[in-house]
């Protein structure tokens, strides 16, 4: 099985899907001509034409408006925001009109939207936000949010299947730095069903996106301790995989949460009220979140490392956990 | 379209006046895959008994309602997962030990401290913070927590600390098969209690059925609500019986229908209770709901005896004797054969019970709640009694004698008014003419 980085196999899944079906198309700005922001449509308006691969103004709503319109009408639209910070640009058609349109009206909106996010490169305040979060509170919208190459591509396939809005979260962070073997024929992975990164019996940690290898280091490090970690890689926000949370809870009764979007109103608290309410009586410990703090994502590459978790306060909260 | 991983079952309104049902029997168990219209569960509303289908494909995640819970219309009874995001979880909580309140340490006062909640050790009686599963643990396997060493922060006893206290004192005790049960597993931990029942022998133990069950409460229910009072009268059915007589083969020719003295009866209750509304009325907390139509139930023994239902004619002030007869023929055909609809057992406004058919004279009806008052006919009788001719003098005559006794709410009807009502339907019944119908 061949070895692709993360936005390979993004990319790879991406124009699968486009030779498999001719509904599917690309819009953003820049995915053309230029190849995307990342690269990562490179070779598709070659490949696909411009009436499959449209460079788009600089309007995000604009994007998710026409996306959510040739949606409706039948095709299967998979817009690129150059950034995820912009989608609040297009709140507005994402949650006022996509994510209800089925509601409504009973049609669906077989949408993607694929949002670059996520910071660890000094991208500032405007280019480096983990929004996930906010779209799990939007009833009507699925959010996705891979951490490995081979999920990515899987997933991207699923979403595209989809018949509701897909909120595709790629974390930037990934996208050349993590490589792994991704087949090359079509895969698809269900939502909802979360991976276990890593098996473990005395605390559990359950995180998503980038932070999943953070989580990684850090229960490396412990396991050099004599403390064994279990790392659950949720995969997908909207829908989320409670009987997994619960059933490693069940075994370890010890949780730590670990997110890259801010802390409060993060799904970490989403998680750990669920977990509360429907695992009480398997807690050991006090459950803790480890978060970004509650303001923008600073530039400067010292304050960035200390506004992100970092694999050393991860490490310490699950010392603790084990300890309490 | 939403991506709800969890949808709610709720207990269904199985018609407007019904407020809540009865869980009879999961059809499914947690954690059991289902389709959607697929029949989950069975309840009970009044005394109908019915199905509720599955509202979508997936699993049963949850059961949050257990078999012979009475639940609100409305009420979440199960949780369906749409994905495969299911999780069976406890059904009840096990009872825990009361923490205590004094050792429970609330931090250093720093709101932002990233450091766990601990325990604090230094209280008189020196015990630690006991987690959720260690007390859950401890309740399950009778353990003293004093007795049980622990390594956790002050000493806390930890869920390993108390799994091995476990293992290890069943481990001296040499009875293999609890060990088993002490150690923590996914499967163990989210299964409900399962009840167990025996009865001494010579006796027979068996479940009771939901209309049982419905019968048993609302009786009871009844009895602790009104006030409960009976009169019996007298009635010379003598007319009834002669036109009875007459009337009985045409009806079952022309129109199939079976023409009772109940019909009868009913018609003359019927047209007395226009002259006595608070007879087909409720008390509603301090109100009295007095109702302009009257949708007269009719009391239908079932299953050889051993159930009851009580079906409604609805505005049954409209029908005449022949649409009396017909109905109450209809409702007890379909009572008997079990095809009432939920509707057919609601909304009752008065009732009328018919005892009379293996001898009764006398009864003391419970009323059908929330109606004030029941009528009861008992058997007719040939008895000697006195009457006088139109010169007034008495003689002694064979007449078809039936009493007639009504309960009735003493909180709303004062016996004045039940009596009135009753002579009212004597009267009518003794001088039924020719060609009334």
């Amino acid at each position: 099985m061949p070895e692709k980085t993360y936005l390979q196999a993004i990319s790879d899944g991406l124009r699968q899907e486009m030779r498999r079906d001719e509904r599917v198309f690309v819009l953003g700005e820049d995915v053309g001509v230029y190849g995307g922001a990342f690269k990562l449509t490179v070779g598709f308006l070659e490949e696909f034409g411009p009436w499959r691969v449209i460079d788009t103004p600089l309007s995000e709503i604009a994007i998710v408006g026409s996306a959510t319109g040739t949606a409706l009408m039948g095709l299967r639209p998979v817009a690129e925001l150059q950034f995820a910070d912009f989608i609040s640009c297009a709140w507005d058609q994402v949650v006022t009109v996509a994510a209800k349109q089925h509601y409504r009206a009973g049609t669906s909106v077989p949408l993607v939207l694929r949002l670059p996010s996520g910071g660890g490169f000094s991208g500032g305040p405007f280019h480096s936000q983990s929004p996930e979060s906010s779209f799990t509170h939007v009833p009507g919208l699925k959010v996705v949010c891979p951490a490995t190459p081979h999920d990515a591509k899987g997933l991207l396939a699923t979403a595209i299947e989809d018949p509701n809005p897909v909120l595709y979260f790629e974390h930037k962070h990934l996208y050349r730095r993590i490589k792994a073997e991704v087949p090359d024929e079509r895969y698809t992975i269900p939502f909802g069903k979360a991976r276990i990164h890593r098996a473990g019996g005395d605390v559990t940690v359950v995180t998503w996106g980038a932070m999943v290898y953070t989580a990684a280091e850090a229960a490396g490090e412990l396991s050099a301790e004599g403390v064994s970690v279990e790392i659950v890689d949720l995969r997908t926000l909207q829908p989320w995989d409670k009987q997994a949370v619960l059933e490693s809870v069940a075994k370890t009764s010890k949780l730590l949460i670990l997110h890259e979007d801010t802390r409060t109103s993060g799904f970490g608290a989403e998680i750990a009220a669920q977990v509360v309410e429907d695992a009480f009586e398997h807690l050991d410990a006090p459950i803790r979140r480890i978060a970004a703090p509650d303001t923008p994502i600073p530039f400067s590459p010292v304050l960035e490392k200390a506004y992100i978790p970092q694999v050393e306060d991860v490490a310490v909260a699950l010392r603790e956990l084990a300890a309490y | 379209m939403a991506t709800q991983t969890q949808i709610e079952v709720v207990m269904p309104q199985m018609g407007v006046s019904v407020s809540e049902g009865t869980i009879i029997k999961w059809l499914k168990s947690e954690g059991q895959a289902v389709q959607a219209d697929e029949p989950l569960l069975e309840i009970s509303t009044d005394k109908v008994d019915t199905e509720v289908p599955c509202p979508a494909d997936g699993v049963l995640d949850r059961i949050v309602k257990l078999e012979g819970e009475t639940i609100a219309v409305g009420t979440t009874i199960a949780l369906v997962a749409t994905t495969s995001a299911a999780l069976a979880s406890p059904a009840e909580p096990e009872p825990e030990p009361e923490p205590e309140p004094e050792s429970i340490a609330i931090g250093n006062g720093a709101p932002t401290s990233p450091e766990p909640v601990g325990a604090q050790p230094d209280n008189a009686a020196g015990r630690a913070f006991v987690s959720p599963v260690v007390a859950r643990i401890a309740a399950e396997h009778s353990v003293d927590l004093e007795r049980v060493a622990g390594s956790g922060n002050d000493g806390r006893v930890t869920k390993k600390d108390i799994l091995a206290h476990i293992a290890e004192a069943n481990e001296t005790e040499a009875s293999a098969p609890d060990v088993e049960g002490a150690s923590e597993t996914v499967a163990a931990a989210f299964q409900p209690a399962s009840k167990v029942s025996s009865a001494p022998s010579g006796d027979r133990l068996e479940p009771m059925s939901q209309m049982r069950r419905s019968i048993a409460e609302h009786m009871r229910r009844s009895l602790d609500t009104a006030a409960h009072a009976t009169t019996v009268f007298e009635v010379d059915m003598s007319r009834v019986v002669a036109i009875r007589t007459r009337l009985k083969p045409e009806f079952l020719e022309r129109h199939g229908v079976r023409l009772t003295y109940l019909s009868f009866v009913s018609r003359a209750a019927l047209e007395a209770l226009r002259n006595w509304p608070w007879l087909n009325a409720e008390i509603r907390g301090d109100e009295i709901v007095t109702h302009s139509y009257i949708n007269l139930c009719v009391a239908v023994a079932v299953d050889g005896g051993k159930g009851l239902v009580v079906p409604a004619i609805r505005n049954a002030e409209g029908l005449n004797l022949l649409g009396m007869a017909r109905a109450i023929q209809d409702v007890g055909d379909r009572a008997r054969s079990k095809r009432l609809a939920p509707e057919d057992v609601q909304g009752g406004t008065f009732t009328i019970t018919n005892p009379g058919g293996h001898g009764s004279i006398v009864g003391t009806p419970i009323i059908n709640q929330p109606q004030v008052a029941i009528l009861d006919t008992e058997a007719l009788v040939k008895r000697p009694v006195v009457v006088s001719d139109d010169k007034g003098v008495d003689a002694i005559s064979v007449r078809p004698i039936m009493n007639l006794c009504l309960s009735f709410d003493h909180r709303l009807i004062d016996g004045a008014y039940a009596v009135q009502f009753m002579a009212e339907v004597r009267d009518s019944l003794e001088s039924w003419g020719e060609e009334r119908y």
